[in-house]
């Protein structure tokens, strides 16, 4: 029952994270018809550049917000400067860039900051936190996970409900004719959505990186872990990518915790072949009709 | 202007599929035999990397240029045929063409479960699974290390030559000699009903089912012929490394077919090769000899492969679609158009030869463009 309680809240904690990155991979989605394979590795990035700014000796919430920062900046120009030539192309290519960004990145990382596992470090204890007089697996930094991801959720839905640039930002994505006629200026919007995106990306990469090996390629199991989540929600659905998050963090934390942690991405791997079998359209996706 | 007389009916081309590309491998077999004669033993490994890595670049680009699908995951199907031919050398060992036949047949298998659910829908599904099961498939080895044989993996004793055959040029000419059969059996296909159908599902899907394509089917049958070219890659790469365990196939491997396939030009065959070449050589020897040159730190010459490819993919994605075998076919095109431009007045049929001529490699649109997966 201890062993079960416990592997629940990891599995809560670890799926907020994978709902973030799905998050951003939802956004960019809606948006343009492309899955962002860059989006871990661009996470991986920021968090690298705020490792760089802790090693000066600044703190750790100037270096939180420097990454996330980052991932705006960088969100915005990977979309300027490489999506947008290919955004008009078959769809193909927009996956072959997106890949080619993950390595380049990658290795970009390798030579500047070393293929070596190097570690990060948390705001808040990760020590388990003692309910009554049994400490549980749950510590102030996995709470700090919740709060930060469901913010960020919470901003982000704000925004898209609730502002004109959120209603913008939608029409621009439902319909970018129309949009573009009613002189909303929608290569502009697909920027800032990517921006966000890559946001919700840097957020989750600062969170991932105290609880787990530091390396250039510590984002790329997280990636896949969060395509999975956003396929079970049905990769337009916003709060399909949360929910899918927490049954993705959930489903593996259970793999991991009763049949070991080496069976995690196998685990992943059934759970994907399951849902595309079972219910290939996902948990919240809105019915799509397809043109000749 | 200056008329070409027609060729001899001797010296074209013969019309039948077959029997051009039977023509093709000949005289690829020739130069390749003349080739690995001249060369010293690690050469001819790297003769027969090149090979291996064509057959695996050759399955992808089929899937990808031809049939419009993407893997990410190449390298894991690679894994896989090598491993189930080294579990057979170590449990049942058999004739070495029935256990490469083996590894291909037990890779077609794995690829038929990937692509299964994955191909039922359109988008990009079939791309972040193969990902996923890229990233997976180490684990299961370490978890099952017993059977896999863990870090120190399985040791794989080269086949032995007959005679008096050097064993390093026997390997290198069995490999040579199955990247020529699969390039004919691939062209083959494309020239087939077969082709066809992958074309026109890449081009629009529901125009391809309204004209009769089983469209799913289609894509699974595209995906499960490269997992089986991957296969034998992997089957004739194991006999050529000696030794099977984890690290050989890193996620960089599936990244290095991809980019070889972007950059020799997607959908062609003969672009599989140009893309060998890159990814037998610049890893180790242009890599080598830029770092030495520019005086790279130890950082950056460790990752300077994998930049480079990453580099490739995007840059050739963005500037030049069609990679190499696309460049030189605008090429070849502009030549011809430019020797035999008909005169102000015009001359239609001359334009009309050009345009009818069969193609080489059986497939002309796929070159131009990467393909334009039907509507969505």
């Amino acid at each position: 029952m201890r062993l079960f309680v416990n592997v629940t809240l990891g599995g809560i904690a670890e799926g907020l994270i994978f709902a973030s990155v799905a998050l951003g991979l939802v956004l960019i989605f809606r948006a343009t018809n492309i899955i962002n394979f860059a989006q871990g590795a661009m996470a991986m990035l920021t968090t690298f550049i705020a490792f760089s700014v802790l090693g000066r000796g600044v703190g750790y919430w100037p270096a939180f917000v420097v990454a996330l920062a980052c991932g705006l900046l960088l969100g915005g120009a990977v979309q300027l400067v490489l999506v947008r030539p290919v955004e008009n192309k078959p769809p193909l290519n927009a996956v072959i860039v997106t890949f080619g960004l993950l390595i380049l990145l990658e290795g970009i990382a390798g030579a500047i900051w070393g293929n070596t596992n190097r570690s990060f470090p948390a705001p808040f204890s990760e020590r388990g936190l003692v309910v009554g007089k049994t400490s549980i697996a749950f510590s102030h930094f996995d709470v700090f996970i919740v709060v930060a991801v469901l913010v960020l959720a919470g901003l982000i839905g704000a925004l898209f409900r609730f502002s004109t640039l959120g209603l913008r930002m939608r029409a621009a994505a439902f319909a970018p004719e129309a949009a573009r006629l009613l002189g909303i200026r929608v290569g502009r919007l697909l920027t800032l959505g990517w921006a966000l995106a890559a946001v919700a990306g840097a957020l989750a990469g600062v969170l991932v990186a105290p609880t787990s090996v530091f390396s250039p390629s510590y984002m790329d199991l997280i990636l896949v872990y969060a395509f999975t989540a956003a396929v079970l929600g049905g990769l337009d659905s916003p709060v399909g990518a949360l929910v899918g998050g927490l049954v993705t963090g959930l489903v593996l934390a259970y793999v991991g915790g009763y049949l070991g942690g080496a069976l995690e991405p196998i685990g992943a791997l059934v759970l994907l072949i399951v849902v595309l079998m079972i219910r290939p359209e996902g948990l919240f996706a809105r019915p799509t009709a397809r043109r000749v | 202007m200056i008329k070409l007389p027609p060729l001899p009916a001797w010296a074209r081309l013969p019309r039948q599929p077959l029997l051009r590309h039977l023509l093709f491998a000949v005289v690829g077999g020739v130069f390749f035999y003349l080739l690995t004669q001249s060369l010293s033993d690690f050469n001819d490994f790297e003769i027969g990397e090149l090979a291996v890595y064509a057959i695996a670049i050759a399955g992808l680009s089929l899937l990808t240029g031809v049939n419009g699908q993407i893997s990410l995951g190449q390298g894991a199907f690679v894994a896989v045929g090598a491993y189930t031919l080294a579990e057979l050398q170590v449990h049942q060992p058999m004739n070495l063409v029935l256990e490469l036949l083996a590894a291909t047949a037990m890779t077609a298998v794995v690829g038929l479960v990937i692509a299964v659910p994955a191909t039922r829908l359109h988008g990009p599904y079939l791309a972040g699974m193969t990902l996923l099961f890229a990233l997976a498939l180490p684990f299961l080895s370490d978890k099952y290390s017993n059977f896999f044989g863990g870090d120190q993996g399985l040791t794989v004793p080269p086949p032995s030559a007959p005679g008096s055959i050097d064993p390093q040029k026997w390997l290198t000419w069995i490999q040579l000699f199955c990247a020529l059969v699969v390039m004919v059996l691939l062209a083959n296909l494309l020239s087939s009903r077969f082709g066809r159908s992958f074309r026109a599902v890449r081009d629009d899907e529901v125009a391809a089912s309204l004209a009769g394509v089983h469209v799913a089917r289609t894509k699974v049958i595209a995906f499960v012929v490269s997992s089986a070219c991957a296969g034998l890659a992997g089957g004739l790469l194991a006999l050529s490394s000696g030794v099977v365990n984890t690290g050989e196939f890193p996620l960089s491997l599936s990244i290095f077919i991809l980019a070889g396939m972007v950059l020799g030009g997607s959908g062609t065959i003969f672009g599989a090769w140009w893309g060998a070449v890159v990814v037998v050589y610049l890893p180790s020897q242009w890599s080598q000899s830029l770092a030495s040159t520019f005086h790279f730190n130890h950082l950056l010459s460790a990752n300077f492969a994998v930049i480079a490819f990453g580099a490739i993919l995007v840059v050739v994605m963005l500037v030049a679609p069609s990679g190499i075998q696309g460049g030189f076919r605008w090429l070849g095109q502009h030549l011809v158009t430019l020797s035999t431009r008909p005169e102000p007045t015009g001359n239609i049929s001359v334009a009309l030869q050009h345009t009818t001529e069969p193609d080489q490699t059986g497939d002309s649109s796929a070159a131009e463009q990467l393909p334009s997966s039907g509507g969505r």
